[in-house]
This record gives structure tokens, C-alpha cells and sequence, in this order.
């Protein structure tokens, strides 16, 4: 029950590139949806979907499974895609992203895509469904752990403040956040729409073990995965610095591209880079 | 005499009697878990017991997240916090994900009292009616608040069961059926019929004792379950009634009135009336006041049945 072997750095990049092409040739097809956010977070879920997580593509209900939740539920397309190539469904079936009668819906379903813990897509509300989770493996006296990945844009939502300030309540060492720092959000930078700095500040002073990282960098993210791991007595938030639109040269660091997709021709300049 | 008990102590006591044995109940509470009564379940049993705090939001998610690995949770604040503060994760977390949360909210309706407006919740039926899947409960007295919330530890989907402050009469013994989206005819008359739920139950009662004395009979239907609303029952009772009057502690927009008179323009066009709050919030006072104030009273009732026989066709 559970993980492959550990993939080397080489192998993860090469996972990595897998899910891009499959994130920005199931935009094309779809005409709508978020690229610059779903290639930012491609790195870390890589890393954890191959090294980290104790799971079963087979057994998606596993009891003793870790969980993995995408508050930033529009960035599903990489989450799909790194799904699929772990084996949960068909990867044939990313092609259908967004089309009526799909089990890939616009923002996660619980009840159609094997995988999804929790149906989401209003920011602000993963953390507080992973805290239930950690409670319950607390309740149970279960090891799996519990994995959140948040957008820092959605850091502006209250609700995940009420959800730190309980995570480190019932010292939630069981629980990781991991925030997706791309620095920006639809209508543009964090910092000129509503600033949520300092971030690091802010998680500490709410009682959890703050890491900051490179969200791109394989070791660095690895490490991390680990320290929130050992972490004993409290939370952990990895605040991983990332590039949105990472990978695709014009889509990089664009605001424009949070949620826009490719025309055919820009998909192909995007393929090229991505080989 | 009557007994008088509040359907919030009810609740906090049924979770004491069903946690023994279920040990997958779960009970979360935002920072008023004496005035819910969940506070009975908390001492009893402190491992299964979580006070989220003053912030309801994260509250629901987190009943979310436990309902996913299994457990049964039971998340209680007033009922405005409950369902007005925290809709959208109602809607989007709980209901979308089809997670079994038990919401069962307290103080609601006018029958609050004393805290006025901001607490006295006459909105919660219609807000939690409109998502769907959702199912909607207000039990009438205290025995059915125990037998709703035996039934909600099974049910399959998420559930909203709806709660008073005030002390309302026993009008149900521990026999009565009850299942969750089946009515309970109370009393069976041909001249008109009265649907009501939650305290107004007694109200209705009441008012067909009026009415009998004055020759007119009144059927009496208990609606514990909003939705699945039983249309069966419904249009049994208005088919040979011919006019009926929905009574209920709370704005007739959305709530039990609009519910019924939906299904029976859609089947069964006839004279409905109906006695709720009509575009006003509420404000202090005691029950009783408010009552009178706002037109809940048997004798409201009395008058809007006479209203509805009246314009039934000849």
C-alpha cells in the first residue's frame, strides 16, 4: 500500500513537464480555465503526489491515507493532471476538462473525480475541511497527515485566519498548509489589490512553524515536506515562493494569464518550450 | 398542564443519550454551547466535543472535514450565525460535496425574546430551503426534537434541523411516528386546513380548538420536514379541505407558507393564507409580545382560516 520509489530531481522535473504539457494542452481544449495559476503549483505537487503522499491510486478511499486538499481550487487542472498520471483515472479523460457530462469539472467535485477529498472552488475554505480531517485522525489515533495548498490571494479571504487560529489551537502537527506565493491575483499583485504582508509574520504570530522556500526547487521542497513532518506540537505553513505561468516563458509572471487560456498557435510556442 | 420545555434542552440531552453509544457523534460548537445546550454533550464527553470559537465560517468546514472520515458531527450556533454567516460554506463545502453535517441551530424565530432583531433569526428556513439537497427540519415540541435528531444520525446528506429559545408545549408522545419527510396529520377536519411547524404547531392546534366551537373543522398538519416537503400528505389534506393556511415563525418569503403554496398552485389550485412575518425585522420583547405583535397568535390563525374558507369557490 502506498508510494513508488522516490523519484531523483531529474525524474521529478521530468514528471513536472509531463503535467504542464498536459495542463496547457487541456486549456486550449477547454477555452477557458487558469493556467499562469495551475503551472505555479506544479513543482509541489509533483513532490508531494510522488515522495511524499502515503496514498493509493487504487484505493482512493483509504481509510489510513494522506489527504490532499486544493483550497485554490481553480488551479485543478494540475491537480487533474498530476491525478491522472498517478494512476486515479484515465488520462485520456483530462481532455474532457470542463465539458458537460465530465468527471473534470470547472473547480473540484468530490463526487465525480476520484482523488478530490472535498469539492471546493470559493476560496478560502480548504483549511478549515483539513482541520476537520486532522481532528478525525486525532480522534482515531490515525498517522495519515493532512496537506492544504492555498493561494496567497486567498489569503485575503477571513475565514483562513478563523482556521489558523484553530489549527494551532488544537496543535495541529498533523496539518500543512502549503501557500502558493505567485504574488499575484486576478486583478493583479497582491500588494496593490489587498496586501497579505508580511506572510511569514503573520502565520507565525498565529502559532504555526513557518518555512519559507523556492516553490520550485525539488530539494527545497522535499526538505520542507519533511520539517513540517517533525514537526511536533503545532502546525505547519510552507510559504513557497513561486513563479505563476512557471514554464511557459511568455506566460511567466503575467497577470493576464490567471485566467486565460492559449489560443492553439500560443499552446504550440508553450509545447516547444515544455519539451 | 401542558409541560413546557424548550426544544434547544431537548437537543443538548438527545446528544448526550445517542453519543453513548454512537461514538462517531461529533459536536461543534461556536462559543455558545450553553445557550445551544451542546454544553451537556461536552461534559459528558470532552475527546468528541470541539468549541470552534466565535467564527462559524471555519466551524462548518471543519464539520465537513470530520464528516469525511466518517464521523457524524453535529454543528450548532443561533441560528442567523449558523446559517447566515456561514451559507456559502454550507452551500459550497457541505451541501456541493454532499457531506453528512448535521446543522441544528438554536434561537430562532421571534420567540428569542429579549436579544432583539440581530439574533432573532426569521430567515434561516428560506436561506437553507434554496440550496440543493439540502433537508430542513423544525420539530414542534421537545419529544420530536429527540426522535429529529435520532433520525439525523443516519440520514444520508447534509440536514438543517431548526431550534427555539423559549419553552413550548409537549404536544407529541414518544409513540408518534416520525420520519423525516412524512407529515404528521394531528387532527383531521373538512372545512380547512392549518400546516404549520415549530411552535406555531401548538398555535394551530389551538386555533382549530376555536374554530370548533364555532362549527368550523380544522384539519391540523404537522410539518416537520420543509424539504422533502411530503406533497402527498399535502394535497390528501387540501384536496378535501379545499382551502388551507400555513402558520410559521418566519418571513413568509421562502419559508413553510411559500413551500406549500408552491406545490399546490403547481397541483392543486385553492385559497391558501399564511400567517409569518411579513418584510419587518423583529425586536425586543417577550415572546408572548412578540407573538401578538406580529400576528402569530390561535387567533391569527382563527381569522386567516375564516379568510381562506371564505374564498373558497362555491
Amino acid at each position: 500500500m502506498g508510494n513508488l520509489p522516490q523519484l531523483d530531481v531529474k525524474s521529478l522535473g521530468e514528471r513536472a513537464k509531463v503535467i504542464r504539457n498536459h495542463i496547457i494542452r487541456m486549456l486550449a481544449k477547454s477555452g477557458s480555465g487558469h493556467p499562469g495559476s495551475s503551472l505555479s503549483t506544479v513543482d509541489l505537487l509533483v513532490t508531494l503526489f510522488y515522495n511524499k503522499l502515503r496514498h493509493n491510486p487504487q484505493m482512493p478511499a483509504w481509510p489510513d491515507r494522506d489527504r490532499f486538499i486544493l483550497s485554490k481550487g481553480h488551479a485543478c487542472p494540475a491537480l487533474y493532471a498530476v491525478l491522472a498520471e498517478r494512476g486515479y483515472f484515465e488520462v485520456s479523460k483530462l481532455d474532457t476538462l470542463r465539458q458537460f457530462g465530465s468527471m473534470l469539472q470547472g473547480h473540484p467535485c468530490m463526487k465525480t473525480t476520484p482523488g478530490i477529498e472535498i469539492s471546493g472552488g470559493s476560496l478560502g475554505q480548504g483549511l478549515s475541511v483539513g482541520i476537520g480531517i486532522a481532528l478525525a485522525a486525532r480522534l482515531d489515533k490515525k498517522d495519515y497527515r493532512t496537506y492544504v495548498m492555498l493561494g496567497d490571494g486567498e489569503l485575503e479571504e477571513g475565514q483562513i485566519w478563523e482556521a489558523a487560529m484553530a489549527s494551532s489551537h488544537f496543535k495541529l502537527d498533523n496539518l500543512c498548509a502549503i501557500i502558493d506565493h505567485n504574488d499575484l491575483q486576478i486583478d493583479g499583485s497582491i500588494r496593490d489589490i489587498m496586501s497579505p504582508h508580511p506572510i511569514p509574520d503573520k502565520w507565525k504570530s498565529f502559532g504555526w512553524h513557518t518555512l519559507e522556500i523556492d516553490g520550485h526547487d525539488y530539494p527545497s521542497i522535499t526538505t520542507a515536506y519533511s520539517e513540517a513532518e517533525n514537526t511536533k506540537g503545532r502546525p505547519t505553513v510552507i510559504i513557497a515562493k513561486t513563479i505563476k505561468g512557471k514554464g511557459v516563458s511568455f506566460m511567466e509572471n503575467q497577470v493576464d494569464w490567471h485566467g486565460k487560456t492559449p489560443s492553439k498557435e500560443e499552446a504550440e510556442r508553450a509545447f516547444a518550450e515544455l519539451k | 398542564m401542558t409541560e413546557m420545555i424548550a426544544t434547544r434542552q431537548a437537543y443538548g440531552d438527545a446528544l448526550v443519550e445517542f453519543g453513548e453509544k454512537n461514538k462517531a457523534i461529533v459536536v461543534l460548537d461556536a462559543d455558545l454551547s450553553k445557550s445551544t445546550t451542546t454544553a451537556k454533550f461536552g461534559k459528558k464527553y470532552p475527546d468528541r466535543f470541539f468549541n470552534m470559537g466565535i467564527a462559524e465560517a471555519n466551524m462548518i468546514g471543519t464539520a465537513a472535514g470530520l464528516a469525511t472520515c466518517g464521523k457524524i458531527p453535529f454543528v450548532s450556533s443561533f441560528s442567523i450565525f449558523a446559517t447566515g454567516r456561514a451559507w456559502e460554506q454550507i452551500r459550497n463545502t457541505v451541501c456541493y460535496s454532499g457531506v453528512n453535517v448535521r446543522i441544528v441551530a438554536t434561537h430562532s424565530g421571534v420567540s428569542v425574546g429579549p436579544d432583539g432583531a440581530s439574533h432573532q433569526c426569521i430567515e434561516d428556513l428560506s436561506l437553507m430551503r434554496t440550496i440543493p439537497t439540502m433537508t430542513v427540519i423544525e420539530p414542534c415540541d421537545a419529544v420530536e426534537t429527540r426522535k429529529s435528531i435520532m433520525a439525523a444520525i443516519d440520514y444520508k446528506g447534509p440536514l438543517y434541523i431548526r431550534l427555539g429559545r423559549a419553552a413550548v408545549p409537549v404536544l407529541t408522545k414518544k409513540e408518534d411516528p416520525f420520519v423525516i419527510g412524512k407529515a404528521n396529520v394531528l387532527r383531521t377536519g373538512n372545512d380547512v386546513a392549518i400546516v404549520a411547524c415549530g411552535a406555531l404547531v401548538a398555535h394551530a392546534l389551538t386555533a382549530a380548538d376555536i374554530l370548533q366551537k364555532e362549527g368550523i373543522q380544522a384539519s391540523v398538519v404537522n410539518m416537520h420536514t420543509l424539504k422533502p416537503l411530503d406533497d402527498k400528505t399535502l394535497l390528501e389534506v387540501a384536496k378535501r379541505t379545499k382551502a388551507v393556511v400555513t402558520a410559521e415563525q418566519h418571513v413568509l418569503d421562502g419559508g413553510l407558507g411559500s413551500a406549500i403554496a408552491s406545490i399546490l398552485s403547481r397541483n392543486y389550485p385553492l385559497p391558501v393564507e399564511m400567517i409569518g412575518i411579513d418584510n419587518r425585522f423583529g425586536q425586543s420583547g417577550d415572546p408572548d409580545v412578540l407573538f401578538k405583535e406580529y400576528h402569530l397568535l390561535p387567533e391569527d390563525i382563527v381569522i386567516a382560516a375564516k379568510r381562506a374558507i371564505g374564498r373558497k369557490q362555491l
